[in-house]
């Protein structure tokens, strides 16, 4: 008898069964790629110690630093401490934990380092059909791949380091199913902010969301994983792609890749991955792709979102949304175009890949950055960095008067030394601008890269087509 | 982790909706290689001022807040960031549960992880008790319900397994430790050949 059809998600969850679900516990579930960082793994690896457990199979893990690590190269390669003393000892603890248990480390200096998010796919550890875990919300990027990637917490990346499994229950299943085409100056960045103002903060919770549709087909890799890196914002467990040849073509020849007949079993695998015809859905959403424009947001959280022409919205008689606009300064009924802005990012693991830095180049070039505006550009990874100095797009960046730093999550994030000024307004090309998460009172703006280096040359919000 | 059966206690109630696990928690206080005294950055935010000292005006400063194990927070909690830190802060300060609509997925798992109750309820009894700040409530894990002063009961989602583990303190990486064999036989399987 012919097996019922299945999802991508329902292949790849049932190939990872060591003890299916039953009403009384959770599916056992195994792991192929654990990735780990300096801030979520010390008080796992303390687990370990406490009960002389060892890492069960440290192949399997793979560990970088990148969030609480400096950005400036005087404090990467120079002799210059990094500036915060507790994330130094975060560092030197990873570099212990990893020696002691025999896990790889890309360290502080490492040529290959950078955003846990980043390296996985671009090392070719990230491999369609793969179960890929770690403690961050943000895995949810490698599902661009094709594989199932969530984050995890600290308690659970213990459980993985000693057992290579997690207890989980079975997520529901949302299609998003895209069609039409993006426009010019529309990016991935702007399908993704535009999902999640449809669907809402919590609109995936429960669920593993599979982006679908001839739009999706289209995207590149880093497109694909801008949108699936944003999953998490719209409060789903993962984000997942369909592989096809736009994918085979990115991993071959990928360091950590299958190669020679390896990879021939493993594209005879993948091939059988995506979801079959007549495969059913827990919840279907359509999005006309053709009728966006770029988006930007304007709160707290990442649902706060408009198009970049529009005012922003009143909701009278809201107390929370009022206490929202308060942070961010913002009256309802304004356009957000023309707002002046202090700082401008482009970077984090949604946008620090190197299609994104020749976005934001292709608008820089021959232009400065407005008098007044702080404007940081930093590579997602070491190997971003050097791929864009090859091209010169660090003289395009450095030339119009930003700052051009080693890899790391930056702004993303206020842990690392890189923060935006307490009241002023970033655009950013992250993916959270809740309140204080680029520093202490910061306002955040998210859009996609193209959006934020407009913005810079104009030192006010700025719709990207006007500059292209 | 200690088994938990019940559980009663007045309730803070904190107006604020979609509560990211960067305001429970702000990123600066990540740096820490522990688990212990989060507590005293949790909401660092919101409940202290530019100078240090605590805001009058914040829930969790007023003196009726004080010992109260249950937070009732608006709308879907817990968003955001995977830091286990966020319900590490919240335990450390003392809350045992937390109430709202909805419970953000990784956010949920990490609090059952660390004996803190998530408890997701129906709009009806989340309403009252966002109006009835100080109410005192008991939560009964047997029955995965919770009982408002008024005698009204509302049922909350808890998964049989969470249930065992939270009302008999058992580690799951115990129980994982003990799947060693349908592990080293899926590994098996593996080398085999592709499962499918
Ligand atoms: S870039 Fe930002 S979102 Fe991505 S892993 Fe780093 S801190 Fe997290």
């Amino acid at each position: 008898m012919p097996s019922p059809p299945q999802t991508l998600f329902e292949k790849v969850w049932h190939r990872h069964e060591v003890a299916a679900e039953t009403p009384d516990t959770p599916a056992v579930l195994y792991v192929d790629l654990h990735l780990i960082h300096e801030v979520t793994s010390p008080q796992a690896f303390t687990v370990l110690r406490e009960r002389g457990l060892k890492v069960r199979r440290p192949e399997l893990t793979f560990a970088t630093m990148d969030h609480s690590t400096p950005t400036r190269t005087e404090q990467v390669f120079g002799g210059a401490p990094i500036a915060i003393e507790a994330a130094a000892r975060q560092v030197r603890e990873l570099e212990v934990n990893c020696a002691d248990f025999g896990v790889e480390l890309l360290g502080l200096r490492h040529a290959r380092r950078g955003i846990v998010h980043i390296i996985g796919p671009e090392l070719g550890l990230t491999q369609p059909g793969k179960t890929v875990v770690c403690g961050d919300s943000h895995t949810s990027t490698h599902g661009a791949l094709g594989a199932l990637a969530f984050g995890i917490g600290t308690t659970e990346v213990g459980h993985v380091l000693a057992t290579q499994c997690l207890l989980q229950g079975k997520p529901r299943t949302l299609a998003i199913n895209v069609s039409g085409r993006l426009g010019a100056g529309v990016t991935a960045k702007d399908l993704i902010l535009a999902i999640i103002g449809r669907i809402g903060v919590a609109g995936g919770t429960g669920h593993v969301i599979e982006y679908r549709g001839e739009t999706i087909r289209a995207l590149d890799m880093d497109q694909r994983m801008t949108v699936c890196n944003m999953s998490i914002e719209a409060g789903a467990r993962a984000g997942m792609i369909a592989p096809d040849e736009t994918t085979y073509a990115y991993l071959a020849g990928r360091p950590r890749a299958p190669h020679g007949a390896a990879w021939e079993q493993a594209l005879e695998q993948w091939r059988r991955l995506p979801t079959d015809a007549g495969a059913g859905f827990d919840r279907e959403v359509d999005i006309d792709a053709a009728a966006l424009e770029p988006m930007v947001t304007y709160g707290t959280n990442p649902g706060m979102v408009m198009p970049i022409s529009a005012a922003i919205p009143q909701r009278p008689g809201d107390a929370v949304f009022a206490k929202s606009l308060a942070y961010m300064g913002f009256e309802p009924g304004r356009p957000i175009a023309e707002q002046p802005v202090d700082v401008v990012f482009i970077g984090s693991c949604t946008n620090g890949r190197l299609s994104d830095l020749r976005d934001a180049a292709s608008l820089l070039r021959g232009r400065k950055v407005a008098a007044g505006v702080q404007m940081l550009v930093v590579p997602g990874s070491q190997e971003v960095k050097r791929q864009a100095e090859a091209e010169g797009l660090h003289e395009v960046f450095l030339q119009a008067g930003a700052q051009w730093r080693e890899s790391g999550c930056s702004m993303c994030l206020g842990m690392n030394g890189d923060l935006v000024p307490k009241g002023r307004y970033a655009v950013s090309t992250s993916n959270r601008n809740f309140e204080g998460r680029q520093g202490v009172g910061a306002r955040t703006l998210l859009a996609s890269p193209l959006t934020a280096a407009a913005s810079a040359v104009r030192g006010r919000v700025t719709d990207p087509r006007e500059l292209m | 982790m200690d088994p938990i059966k019940t559980l009663r206690s007045r309730t803070v109630v904190l107006p604020a909706s979609d509560v990211d696990t960067d305001q429970i928690i702000p990123a600066r206080f990540l740096t820490t290689t522990t688990r212990s005294g989060l507590g005293a950055n949790l909401f660092a935010d919101w409940r202290y001022g530019g100078d240090g000292a605590p805001k009058a005006d914040f829930v969790l400063n007023r003196p009726e807040a004080q010992g109260c194990a249950i937070l009732v927070a608006g709308n879907n909690f817990g968003c955001g960031s995977s830091r286990e830190h966020a319900p590490w802060a919240l335990t450390d300060y003392g809350f045992r549960a937390v109430i709202s609509t909805q419970i953000a997925d990784i956010f949920r798992s990490n609090s059952l992880k660390n004996g803190l109750l998530p408890v997701i309820v129906d709009p009806g009894t989340h309403g009252w008790l966002m109006e009835h700040p100080g109410a005192e409530v008991a939560i009964d894990l047997e029955s995965a319900s919770l009982t408002l002063p008024t005698g009204r009961a509302a049922h909350f989602p808890l998964e049989p397994f969470a249930k065992y583990c939270l009302m008999n303190g058992v580690d799951e990486l115990g129980f994982l430790l003990g799947k060693e064999p349908q592990i080293r036989d899926y590994e098996r399987r593996r080398a085999a050949g592709p499962v499918r």
